[in-house]
């Protein structure tokens, strides 16, 4: 665990520094996820950079297309690029656009960031796996937001009918989206059950404890036919308390206080970063 | 030179047999071909080959948009998704889907668009696409074809699955009017010169070929030479044939079963006037959705008939480019 904490802390100082360089973006929803990057590239999925070819593979479609800092801070943990290309987050001609591109970005599997749609293209994976005897896993995180959108639910309910028990599906449940509280704009009630209903096996957990949600996956695994929907509970903003207070935190561009807040927030990570290395 | 000779026969087989037909043979050969469906596999006949490739055939239901999704993953995992539905739902109702998901991700998907325009018939305008040549034709890099009778579109199926990226094909499910021999081939950003002449060029795609052979036939009793094309792949499109046709006759009459703006017309109007600039008519649907009715009232109501094409050419006669 030890080594999965390093590497999540990696992933969070990393996003928080691509974001901070870019000068605004996503800080909200990337940093939501961290916690679960972690697990997946840290811990569950079988996947390698140099393996991206071999169809055993495990996959991962980040749905909620807006987290992509997140996920690009963990690809560079994972080796699939050096740490540097991140400053490039959004500059012209990058390779790391705002919303991930898998023709732009090593390790990137789908594009997308239109919300509603990455669910659908995991759904396809898994079921395209499936016929094929593959044994892999296939992972996506959507958000409470995006489940705003009927595609998700078109989407379930055929990964249901079709027993798509290696799909994940991985609600960020930060309560918050673009112009509000969900709640507010659009009631989402309670996931578990939705995502029940639809036939899934479905647990809530702690979005920012890695072992709970370590275990809802294998937990997970243990499913015969029933797809898998965690419902992580988060804040958006997660790990840096100052922004996770931020009233409107899904999409920031820093004041002068915000970036203090975020230099110290950058500054204590990479802290801890260096003295997890040193003690691994 | 007239290769197709009056009167012109319906064919034995529907497109839809023959869209089942192809499938099937496909899917036999080749493993990664997967055929999805959203809820309509009993009116395009693949229903009668399901049994024969049921892990190859895909129904998704009625969401067409979650549809291109689940195509998207199958060519993400090597397989070669043919997805199809009405036209209007392939393309009007799943655009961000077949855009996002499938066009701008770089995948392999080909997407069948049936009951082309008016030939939806008694499913009326909400059914009735006019628009969705147009539609994909604005999708950078995608191919765009209309296929008129059953050989050509068995081909144009047969290409797609050999050619990397997003293939939309439009078409009829009932039967065509036969114009093509079992040989005949339809390479991709050519178009077929059906018919010589001199004195106006006739461009046609889909059931407005025949339409168009009729009407040459019609003018020429007339005194006036009619070269016909079936400019059956709309995107990328001939622009040689279209500026040869444009160079030898002077006058560019286009002909479809869609709205004037977008498809057909448009590409060749747009073509042209960087290539070659002569005076243009586009036959089609003006400022109009669809409704309910036959094919024949439907084509007379939005004049897509023979009589519509001879009419434009003798208007404009005198506006010929010499």
């Amino acid at each position: 665990m030890n080594e999965l904490k390093a590497f999540q802390d990696k992933i969070r100082l990393w996003t928080l520094k691509q974001l901070y360089h870019l000068g605004f973006g996503h800080y909200g929803g990337s940093l939501s996820i961290v916690e679960a990057l972690a697990v997946l590239y840290g811990k569950v999925m079988n996947i390698h950079p140099d393996r991206m070819h071999e169809e055993d593979r495990d996959r991962f479609i980040l749905s909620k297309g807006h987290g992509g800092p997140a996920l690009y801070a963990a690809l560079a943990a994972k080796g699939f690029f050096p740490y540097e290309l991140l400053y490039t987050l959004n500059q012209n001609g990058t390779k790391l656009p705002s919303h991930p591109d898998r023709n732009l970005t090593p390790g990137v599997e789908m594009t997308t960031g239109s919300l509603g749609q990455g669910i659908s293209v995991a759904v396809g994976v898994a079921l395209s796996l499936k016929l094929s005897n593959i044994p892999s896993y296939t992972y996506t995180i959507v958000g409470d937001g995006e489940l705003n959108e009927g595609q998700c639910w078109e989407a379930a309910q055929f990964a249901a009918h079709h027993k798509l028990h290696r799909l994940f599906v991985l609600v960020d449940d930060n309560k918050k989206q673009l112009d509000g509280w969900t709640k507010d704009i659009c009631n989402p009630l309670d996931f578990v059950e939705k995502f029940r209903s639809f036939g899934f096996w479905a647990c809530r957990v702690n979005g920012a404890d890695m072992e709970e949600i370590d275990e809802a996956i294998q937990e997970g695994k243990q499913q015969a036919e029933k797809p898998v929907a965690i419902i992580l509970d988060t804040v958006k903003g997660q790990g840096v308390p100052y922004l996770e207070m931020k009233e409107d935190n899904h999409h920031i561009r820093p004041s002068e206080e915000d970036k203090r807040a975020i230099e110290r927030a950058i500054c204590e990570l990479e802290r801890k970063c260096q003295l997890e290395e040193v003690s691994l | 030179m007239n290769l197709i000779s009056l009167p012109m026969e319906l064919e034995e087989k529907e497109m839809r047999q023959v869209y089942a037909e192809t499938i099937l043979e496909l899917a036999q050969k080749d493993p990664r071909v997967v055929a999805l469906e959203a809820d309509l596999m009993s009116s395009i006949s693949t229903n009668k080959i399901q049994p024969l490739i049921p892990n190859q055939i895909i129904n998704c239901g009625i969401m067409e948009a979650h549809m291109m999704g689940v195509a998207a993953g199958f060519s993400l995992t090597g397989k070669i998704p043919f997805v199809h539905t009405f036209a209007q739902f392939a393309t009007r109702r799943a655009f961000d889907q077949l855009f996002v998901s499938c066009a701008y991700a770089r995948l392999n998907v080909k997407i069948i668009g049936s009951d082309a325009g008016v030939t939806a018939e008694h499913n009326g305008g909400t059914h009735m696409a006019f628009e969705d040549l147009g539609l994909v034709r604005l999708i950078p890099d995608a191919t765009v074809y209309e296929a008129s009778d059953s050989t050509m579109l068995k081909a144009l199926l047969m290409q797609s699955h050999q050619d990397y990226g997003i293939h939309y094909i439009r078409t009829i499910r009932k039967k065509a009017i036969q114009l093509y021999h079992p040989s005949e081939q339809f390479p991709k950003g050519k178009g077929k010169l059906l018919r010589e002449g001199t004195d106006v060029a006739i461009v046609a795609s889909g059931i407005m070929v025949a339409e168009a052979l009729t009407a040459a036939h019609i003018l020429s009793s007339q005194g006036i030479e009619a070269m016909v094309i079936d400019m059956y792949s709309i995107k990328p499109i001939d622009r040689d044939l279209l500026r040869y046709a444009a160079e030898k006759t002077g006058l560019v009459i286009t002909a479809e079963n869609h709205n004037v703006i977008g498809g057909l017309g448009s590409a060749a109007a747009e073509t042209l006037a960087e290539t070659y600039p002569v005076p243009i008519y586009r036959i089609g649907v003006r400022e109009q959705f669809g409704q309910v009715g036959k094919v024949d009232y439907l084509k007379e109501y939005y004049q897509l008939t023979a009589k519509d094409i001879v009419a434009a050419v003798t208007e404009r006669m005198n506006e010929r480019k010499k």
